[in-house]
């Protein structure tokens, strides 16, 4: 199988710049960093069917060049359709997904003025071991009363509704 | 009827009636009642597929008529069809608590999204034990999945949309490496067919086979929740309705486990590095997820904890890859799935009666409450290990085959299942002598109450403590059945290191 170097090269640089997106706290670089990489792996999943140009449906050259097009006789010559059905399979899935993704992202904006990647409460409370102090047991039960995780729209407050210090009661 | 009609049915069913409640959202009861019909439907197909999987031999269905390395098959050999049977059950059974505590209708929602996302819950949990195609399985996950994702949300606050975010990044990520590992297989083989590809991937450069295989085994591994890539697990889980932890917990991890099986078994069989790496990760998921276990104060947080862990008993099976071995992963999966779901619908119950889940709020519930007492310990001694409960069967099937095998590695892994077991003995332990003996706690006032979930109303209803008995008694049936069930895991053992019986019945 003849690999394209420029398909190669732009595989790698979606990877790369996905991957970097992801690490980032901010919601929408993660969702555009995921949208990156599935692009990346769309296209490699397009590199292992062959070499572009070949006839899609009939032709009367040679058998083609892909691994999966030599295992099937009905399909020398043309250009193999599994890899671009499976390719439009995975789009259709990540477009689905990205969408939910991003409702939710707007929804977390929603919920918490912040658009980042919120600490885990429950982990906070561990590694400081309130559980071990009966007065901090209060206020943990203080903290479930006063966030009433109401629906209203805080909208954007900064720096100080986000962090381990803010006061979320464990659902 | 033949195999073409009945392989199909347990995702065509769902799959179709979750369509047809979409329509009927207007009418709660006959959603309810569609839906009960349908996964009982399911649970009768699962039932004759196994029989007919273990007396004539896999029951493979060509999708459309297309031969076989072209199109799809689906196929049920032992392994599927028994956790096919197993998987049904428990979805029954926690859809059945889902109406007993009301989350299954939305207060503040006009559309009833919670049956129809069940529903293709249960088509996608179907057809990733059914499928014998590598991207379908790639569509059966993602099936899974996208309707995992609703149901995790579904409640919409603060704690689900943080959680729920997490689960569905790395879950996506997971996806992304599957199509990229799937890309990488076609190159090589120039098929997606799991029985093909079994066949040209002996012809595959080693290096090449080797790549693949630890590409699929971190695909699965994130799915399965194996260590290092678990972290996300008890982070998400515990923020949904108990039923919804439950039904994840016994069966999402349970599925990436049954993809690790299946691949590592048909596609390498003769990888010994993976099988090594496989026994090391074994080790530190069993100890590393204990140890998370014993410091955390929320009681479903300890479970998602204790989750991690035993799926290291699995691991540890497959790592030693001979019949005893297998055959105790397979058994281990079918008693955790039973143990861990009970488990969860328990702690339901008693977030129900309580208001919380928090170990250091709760306490005096042997006094209050004996019967849950009962139905919490039970399960909790069987998760440890203790005989004659279905947990200690199964680590001495592990045990055994560990010592059998012998080996440092074998031995490391067969002392830290030993010490994982001693360790969840405590860490349930703690959770009993914190929650149901010492000072009777009042209940903590529901911090949501106009949501679906109504906790902390000193009540355990009927329907939800029948379901978390019968749960608990389905525990304690597979002691009973303990013989034939090791005798039936132990065939489906054989076939899956003789990859020939899988390749045979799908290419004819």
């Amino acid at each position: 199988m003849t690999g394209n170097l420029t398909l190669a090269l732009v595989v790698g640089v979606l990877y790369g710049v996905g991957t970097y997106l992801l690490l980032q706290r901010t919601l929408i670089r993660v969702v555009i960093g995921l949208a990156l990489i599935s692009h990346g792996a769309n296209l490699l999943l397009l590199m292992a069917g062959g070499p572009s140009g070949l006839a899609p449906f009939s032709s009367e050259a040679g058998p083609g060049e892909s691994a999966g097009a030599a295992s099937m006789p009905g399909l020398s010559g043309t250009a193999d359709p599994l890899p671009q059905a499976m390719v439009l399979t995975a789009i259709v899935i990540t477009f689905g997904v990205s969408a939910f993704l991003l409702a939710l992202a707007y929804r977390s904006w929603q919920l918490t003025g912040a658009d980042e990647v919120q600490d885990d409460v429950e982990d906070a409370a561990v590694a400081r071991r309130r559980r071990l102090v009966p007065e901090a047991a209060d206020d943990l039960e203080d903290d479930e009363v006063d966030e009433d995780d109401t629906v209203e729209e805080t909208g954007w407050t900064g720096e100080a509704e986000s962090g381990p210090d803010l006061a979320q009661a464990p659902q | 009827m033949s195999a073409s009609l009945l392989v199909p049915l347990p995702v065509v069913l769902p799959l179709m009636c979750a369509g047809l409640s979409i329509v009927l959202a207007r009418n709660q009861w006959v959603q309810r009642l569609l839906s009960v019909l349908t996964l009982s439907g399911v649970v009768g197909v699962a039932a004759v597929l196994l029989y007919r999987a273990d007396t004539y031999g896999p029951q493979v269905v060509q999708l459309g008529g297309w031969a076989a390395p072209a199109g799809i098959t689906l196929i049920a050999d032992r392994l599927s069809a028994l956790l096919l049977l197993v998987s049904a059950l428990v979805l029954l059974s926690v859809l059945l608590y889902a109406i007993g505590q009301g989350v299954t209708e939305g207060r503040r929602t006009t559309l009833a999204v919670f049956h129809p996302c069940y529903l293709v819950l249960a088509a996608g949990i179907s057809m990733a034990f059914l499928t014998g195609d590598l991207f379908n399985l790639f569509v059966a996950f993602e099936v899974m999945l996208v309707s995992s994702y609703v149901l995790i949300t579904l409640e919409g606050g603060k704690a689900q949309v943080r959680a729920g975010m997490t689960y569905i990044v790395v879950s996506l990520l997971a996806s992304v490496l599957f199509v990229t590992a799937i890309g990488l297989v076609y190159a090589t083989t120039g098929t997606v067919n799991l029985a093909d590809a079994a066949v040209r991937l002996q012809e595959a450069p080693a290096g090449v086979r080797l790549l693949l295989g630890f590409m699929l085994l971190v695909v699965f591994g994130v799915k399965a929740a194996i260590f290092p890539l678990f972290s996300w697990l008890p982070d998400s889980y515990p923020t949904a309705p108990s039923p919804v932890t439950a039904v994840f917990a016994g069966l999402l991890t349970k599925v990436g486990v049954y993809a690790i099986l299946r691949t590592q078994t048909l596609l390498f069989p003769d990888a010994e590095r993976i099988q090594q790496v496989l026994l090391v990760l074994a080790v530190l998921t069993m100890v590393v997820g204990i140890l998370g276990a014993l410091v955390q104060d929320d009681l479903e947080r300890l479970l998602s904890f204790t989750i991690v862990s035993h799926i290291g008993y699995m691991l540890f099976g497959l790592g030693l890859f001979s019949v005893a071995g297998l055959a105790g992963a397979v058994l281990y999966t079918v008693h955790h799935i039973v143990v861990q779901t009970t488990l969860f619908l328990v702690a339901g119950l008693i977030e129900r009666r309580e208001g919380t889940s928090s170990l250091a709020l709760s306490g005096g519930l042997a006094k209050s409450a004996p019967l849950l007492a009962a139905l919490y310990l039970l399960p909790a001694l069987s998760l440890a290990g203790i005989p004659p409960l279905s947990g200690f069967l199964a680590k001495l099937g592990l045990l055994q085959a560990g010592l059998a095998e012998g080996g440092a590695l074998a031995l490391t892994a067969t002392s830290a299942a030993v010490l994982t077991s001693l360790l969840t003995l405590y860490a349930v332990g703690r959770a009993w002598s914190d929650i149901f003996w010492g000072p009777v706690a009042e209940v903590t006032a529901d911090p949501n109450p106009y949501d679906t979930l109504t906790i902390g109303t000193k009540t355990t209803p009927v329907l939800m403590t029948a379901v978390a008995a019968f749960a608990v008694v389905g525990g304690l049936t597979i002691t009973v059945i303990a013989g034939p069930l090791y005798a039936l895991c132990a065939r489906a053992a054989a076939d899956l290191l003789d990859p020939s019986v899988y390749v045979g019945a799908v290419l004819g």
